[in-house]
């Protein structure tokens, strides 16, 4: 296996996004990825990319020879590869594409993801997502996305000392980052009282715990590191690459407030890259919902179960903090295209490791990436190093 | 100049809380109301629809002015509630008033801003010298289906502006238009309630068009918000007009006479109409005003208004018909159940 590098990052501003197409998202965020890594779309050799419903909320399938098509490489016939693990889905195209420059089978890959949401009403953008979860057993019964983390917001706040005012600290904190990074769909800040008297989605959960509806797009370049400096004085490493999946229904799970793909994942991605959660100087964490980010720091094994909250309060997840958590902002203020939110990690990792994250930025050598399908039956987690 | 001769509004006297909309559909009250700023809308009666609402309309408009009503030589309706799918509410204006027969008549659709293009098309046929007074009103008892978003606000009422030239109480020193095709909210033929887009309703819709119509006028007039007293813009809610008299340079001060929609809700094509209206009911002479309605669909119609001394003058008689500010005083309110009754939502068997 070879060691593989990430060469460019390009990522479209997160937002609503009323005029931009769901093809000219992804173009317009494959061209900023080409131009930072400094390469023409001639290069490619393959295309991975992660998309988790455009058949649903723009009604196109096919979205592998799309993107290839409108990327401009029809002529050039590569293959291009539509991966998807709802919102798991970018995650796991970057993982793909890391597997496809490892393995040898080819040099030079991009890994994009691309979600058009906005297209669709919120009652029709709620059921797609419902889709993430088991159709049969859970949304044919009413389960949504509020519904199924509020189960487990309730499992953990009975079971261990977690807050209402700590919850609401992880949007808090969120949204100060997201106010420091300039494609974040939210950059308002916002105070814990903001959270609590924000309208009830799904008791405990309230509006500001819940990541929006969000039109986007981000693409990565990986090649080789052996011929990453052909391209780059500043490589950076993909140290790990590590996939986990568990039962689809929440209520199949051992226990609903730890993801055990994510505890399996991270354990994999640690092994694979020799280090242990004190090594890695910020993570990008999937927070959909103010609990998910909790439950992530405890289950990637950044502390003990039942004390994410109070790091949360301590201000130890902050920028600046101990061990710095979503510093762009994360699904809740940077927005959450579903497909391209684990390749926005990604880059927003790189740009941390690069030192370009301009007022956000922390001190950090190695960060990780942290992606989640459904309620956890799938986990993507990255590992890089500068 | 060709301008504003008089004007007269009709808002139906019942009223629903929205706290007893959101009683019955399980919904946070004070959310909703801190929402849209909206705390209760207007509810026509039992026999009250858009002519009758129109024909008041054009009553008071008449009370406050003598007008002789055969020079009125054309009516125009702006509404998305003509009782009527075929068959011109205009004309039974004309009836009621004696404006009949020499005149010409037609009904407007454009969402919430058929009233203004009404005003418009006058504007053209007052000021071509084809006719000497038109009426345009803008009226509706606004639809929004049960539990649908619409419903805290959908309300009823509309206002008549009589157009003509020389003793006007307001000139009309420009009028101009932003209009695309951006489908934000629709009702197709045989529908009972209109749809939208939701959160497209703002940003590509209302913002967008509103905006466009009002940068487009400061550039024509070589005015900016500081040069206008009042302004008024279309109010499906109350933050909507707030918010784009933020981003357009209008102070809250400026906007206030012509915001009703806190104790009114949507009347939709009556909707800046009647906040004109209201505008006018305090305006001196010398006073300038800024309107833009927004219609769905979408588009907006910009004016720049300077009120006369004509306002105060004998020929105008402001207090003969009621200002919008005693049309909204003691109102008798509803319960949801009485509403559904007044809205023909309960479905009779024969």
């Amino acid at each position: 296996m070879r060691d593989v590098a990430v060469i460019g990052i390009g990522c479209t501003e997160f937002g609503e996004h009323w005029s931009t197409s769901f093809r000219d998202l992804f173009v317009k965020a494959g061209t900023l990825a080409l131009e930072d890594a400094g390469i023409s779309g001639e290069e490619i050799d393959a295309l991975y990319v992660g998309n988790m419903s455009a058949g649903r909320f723009v009604e196109q399938e096919h979205i592998g020879a799309l993107i290839a098509d409108y990327a401009g490489l029809a002529t050039k016939n590569i293959p291009s590869t539509r991966v998807e693990a709802a919102c798991a889905s970018g995650g796991l195209a970057f993982r793909q594409a890391v597997i496809a420059v490892a393995s040898g089978m080819e040099d030079v890959v991009v890994a994009a993801g691309v979600e058009k949401m906005t297209d669709v009403g919120t009652g029709a953008s709620v059921d797609m997502l419902a889709s993430a979860a088991d159709r049969e057993w859970e949304g044919f019964v009413g389960a949504t996305f509020p519904g199924l983390y509020a189960m487990i917001a309730n499992d953990y706040m009975h079971r261990y000392p977690l807050t209402r005012e700590q919850l609401a600290m992880v949007a808090v904190k969120n949204h100060e980052n997201g106010a420091r990074n300039p494609i974040a769909q939210f950059k308002n800040r916002i105070t814990v009282d903001t959270v609590l008297s924000s309208s009830l989605v799904a008791d405990p959960l309230r509006l500001f715990d819940c990541s929006p509806i969000t039109d986007g797009a981000a693409a990565v370049v990986v090649v080789p590191l052996e011929r990453a400096h052909e391209f780059t004085d500043s490589p950076v490493k993909v140290l790990a690459s590590a996939q986990a999946s568990d039962t689809i229904a929440l209520h199949d799970r051992r226990d609903i407030s730890t993801l055990d793909a994510t505890v399996a994942a991270g354990k994999r991605a640690f092994a694979q890259a020799k280090l242990t959660p004190k090594d890695i100087d910020m993570l990008e964490v999937h927070d959909c919902f103010t609990i998910a980010e909790i439950c992530a720091i405890e289950d990637l094994g950044f502390c003990k179960k039942g004390e994410a909250g109070r790091l949360t309060e301590e201000g130890a997840t902050a920028l600046g903090g101990e061990i710095p958590v979503n510093t762009s902002g994360g699904l809740k203020a940077c927005g959450h295209p579903v497909g391209a939110t684990g390749i926005k990690q990604i880059c927003e990792v790189v740009t941390q490791l690069r030192g370009e994250a301009g007022a956000r930025q922390v001190d950090a050598e190695i960060g990780m990436a942290h992606n989640v399908g459904g309620t956890g039956a799938t986990v993507v987690v990255h590992i890089l190093g500068a | 100049m060709v301008g504003i001769y008089s004007y007269g509004v009709y808002i139906p006297r019942y009223r629903i809380k929205v706290q007893e909309i959101a009683r019955i559909w399980g919904a946070n009250a004070d959310d909703i109301m801190r929402g849209l700023g909206v705390f209760e809308k207007s509810v026509p009666d039992l026999d009250e629809d858009t002519a009758t609402i129109a024909v008041e309309a054009a009553r008071a408009a008449l009370r406050r002015r003598t007008i002789d009503t055969e020079a009125v030589g054309a009516i125009y309706v702006g509404s998305e509630s003509h009782p009527y799918a075929v068959k011109p509410t205009a004309c039974t204006v004309g009836e009621a008033i004696g404006a009949t027969p020499n005149m010409t008549a037609a009904d407007y659709e454009f969402a919430c801003k058929a009233g203004t293009a009404g005003i418009q098309t006058c504007m053209g046929l007052v000021k071509s010298g084809m006719i000497p007074f038109g009426i345009a009103i803008g009226a509706d008892v606004a639809q929004g289906a049960p539990g649908d978003a619409l419903e805290y606000t959908a309300a009823a009422g509309g206002a008549a502006f009589v157009i003509g030239e020389g003793e006007t109480i307001a000139e009309i020193n420009q009028t101009c238009s932003f209009t695309t095709d951006t489908p934000d909210f629709w009702r197709r033929e045989g529908q009972s309630y209109p749809r939208h887009g939701g959160r497209f309703t703002g940003d590509p819709g209302y913002f967008k068009h509103v905006q466009g119509a009002a940068r487009l006028m400061f550039e024509r007039a070589g005015t900016s918000p500081k040069d206008y007293d009042y302004a008024v813009f279309h109010q499906p809610n109350a933050k909507f007009p707030q918010r784009v008299a933020k981003l357009l340079g209008f102070t809250d001060e400026q906007i206030k006479p012509g915001l009703v929609v806190p104790r009114l809700g949507n009347t939709y094509s009556g909707a800046s109409m009647i906040g004109l209206a209201a505008t006018l009911d305090v305006a001196k002479p010398g006073d300038r005003i800024f309107v833009t309605s927004f219609g769905s669909g979408a588009g907006s119609d910009a004016f720049d208004i300077t009120v006369t001394d004509v306002i105060e003058s004998e020929a105008f008689n402001r207090a003969a018909a009621p200002t919008v500010e005693q049309l909204l005083a003691n109102p008798t309110y509803l319960d949801y159940a009485l509403y559904a009754k007044h809205k023909g939502k309960i479905v009779m068997q024969r």
